[in-house]
């Protein structure tokens, strides 16, 4: 990967050593202060989810002991373990789904050529500069009252695998391959679908994890289109199931930072691990084809 | 016989995905442009104007467009600032612990948007809410953040600026590495100074990932809608209303498909426009 290995190293630079000590000071003070303050949230969200709601109210800075407690009033108030369960369904079949859907389409885009090849790229491409708001109640229309899918995982998933920022990825990932092992392997015999699928994939494999990371991510955090399509307790998602929560007057704020915690310090300590796939799939959206 | 095999490969790679893209986009985006068309009083399609001429009399759009476009002017800008003023300092020689502030920066891009608006609501609250906490701590006197409409606005593009930030250095950062390091090697030479160096060399070269970050920033601002529905609800009053919340409204609490098709195109022209003007400010390559 060309981009995370550009953003890991560093640009050397001619320095001058006295000059640089008083701005390098003051930078550390200032990204200090920042990311304090950009940790404080997330900091306190896992303090809170383990605090009674008296302790949140007075002012709590470490970790309490109602953790247990706060899960069960979370599990009560909407059916949690279910939620999550859903979440994992839907975010593990469209992650999987989408890949396959886009790194096929991305394929033949950059591997072949065929008639309305042009056209059917340009018109995908075109697709990216529109707000996904104005396809939202046709899609709905689409899912509630031609395909009675309401409440069910396809819902959820079937709209977002038109999934244009994707295609775009893949067809850079691949242009990367070289038409040379291709063709050897078609030489040997192997079909189309083979070459795909044992040549040009396993080469492409950072870009797929770094896509991967990033649809599932999508997933896990959609809000607005399972609220839509998802009216039913046991058919939440973990964001639906907290949304109800955070709208109501009589709430258990220990419960409802637990649900946050429990969605969010997983892809923390992920984020430890794949940071590079991470970064990489984010700036990689940005990269010119 | 080979030919045509050869011909048709392709679309069998294209083909599934092809197939959701023309039902679940390609379909519902000439439908909702014919249901803003449609006249809702009578059954079946009848070609009218009339939703389009209610959108440009509706005095909710034009507070809900206001409120949008406040967001667009102040927050953005903003955190574009920061965002560039964040990559620069990663990439800087001079900072050590680098792997810590990434990790601060970049963590909230983890974070679902339901869930940093549950953390936003619970520590802005008027009477426990950590912030007030803090600043009566300091000795300062407590802010009804929620209730109130510019602090509640304040605290809606606080919570934007904390999610996006980091999201937005990554792309910078990418473009700020894709530059060599012989055109500063060359600058150094002539002796530009650092603040030379960063106007005249480092700024024009970053504008692709500025413009790109920039109309991202946009698109999801036109598209804003779980925080203001989560963390003020849209109020107080209609003081966080936006085109999100109010679309929502229209076609998902009072189902005026055609009208809220109508605002959703609204929203379509409105970002073509301001794309257009971000490419004629600073796409001219």
């Amino acid at each position: 990967m060309g981009i995370q290995s550009k953003i890991t190293a560093s640009t050397p630079r001619p320095r001058q050593r006295t000059q640089n000590v008083l701005p390098a000071v003051g930078l550390h003070l200032l990204l200090t202060l920042g990311a304090f303050l950009f940790l404080a949230p997330l900091y306190l969200m896992m303090v809170y989810a383990t605090q009674p709601d008296n302790g949140i109210y007075s002012g709590a800075v470490w970790f309490g002991t109602e953790a247990v407690q706060n899960f069960q009033n979370l599990q009560a108030d909407t059916n949690f373990l279910r939620a999550m369960l859903n979440s994992v369904g839907i975010a593990v079949l469209y992650t999987t789904i989408s890949l396959l859907l886009t790194s096929m389409a991305g394929f033949a885009f950059t591997k072949y050529d065929f008639a309305g090849k042009n056209f059917w790229f340009g018109i995908i491409l075109a697709t990216l500069a529109i707000p996904a708001f104005v396809t939202i109640i046709p899609q709905y229309i689409l899912m509630a009252s031609n395909f009675k899918l309401t409440n069910t995982y396809w819902a959820v998933i079937l709209p977002g695998l038109a999934n244009t920022m994707g295609i775009f990825y893949m067809r850079q990932s691949f242009q990367s391959v070289h038409n040379d092992l291709l063709n050897a392997a078609r030489i040997d015999g192997a079909s189309e679908w083979r070459v795909y699928w044992q040549i040009a994939l396993p080469v492409v494999r950072p870009a797929l994890a770094a896509l991967a990371i990033l649809l599932f991510l999508s997933s896990w955090n959609d809000y607005l289109w399972p609220l839509l399509v998802l009216n039913n307790k046991d058919a939440y998602t973990i964001p639906v199931a907290l949304g109800t929560l955070v709208g109501l007057n009589r709430v258990s704020w220990g419960g409802i930072m637990m649900g946050t915690a429990i969605s969010t310090v997983p892809f923390l300590i992920l984020f430890v691990a794949a940071q590079r796939h991470i970064v990489a799939g984010v700036a990689g959206g940005s990269v010119k084809g | 016989m080979l030919r045509l095999r050869q011909n048709l490969t392709p679309y069998g790679f294209l083909l599934p995905y092809l197939l959701i893209f023309l039902l679940f986009w390609a379909y519902p985006l000439i439908r909702s442009l014919l249901d803003s068309f449609d006249d809702s009083r009578t059954l079946g399609f009848a070609f009218s104007f009339t939703n389009w001429t209610r959108l440009f009399a509706d005095p909710f759009f034009f507070t809900a467009l206001k409120n949008t476009l406040l967001i667009m002017v102040v927050q953005v800008p903003v955190m574009l600032a920061l965002s560039l003023g964040l990559a620069v300092a990663l990439n800087s020689d001079m900072l050590k612990a680098k792997g810590f502030y990434r990790f601060a920066f970049f963590a909230p891009l983890v974070v679902g948007t339901t869930a940093y608006s549950a953390i936003f609501r619970l520590i802005f609250s008027t009477q426990y809410g950590a912030v007030n906490q803090g600043l009566n701590g300091l000795g300062l006197p407590s802010v009804d953040w929620l209730n109130q409409a510019t602090p509640a606005m304040t605290v809606i593009m606080l919570a934007m600026t904390w999610r996006w930030t980091g999201y937005n250095a990554i792309i910078m950062l990418a473009g700020l590495q894709s530059i060599g390091s012989e055109v500063y090697e060359a600058a150094a030479i002539d002796g530009a100074s650092k603040w030379t160096t960063f106007w005249k060399i480092t700024l024009p070269l970053m504008r692709p990932s500025i413009l790109f970050t920039l109309v991202l920033s946009v698109f999801g601002t036109l598209q804003l809608f779980t925080e203001p529905a989560l963390i003020t609800a849209g109020g107080p009053g209609n003081a966080t209303m936006t085109i999100g919340t109010y679309l929502y409204q229209q076609g998902f609490r009072s189902f005026n498909f055609g009208y809220a098709s109508t605002i959703a195109y609204g929203v379509a022209i409105l970002g073509a426009i301001v794309s257009w003007i971000q490419l004629k400010l600073l796409g001219r390559d």
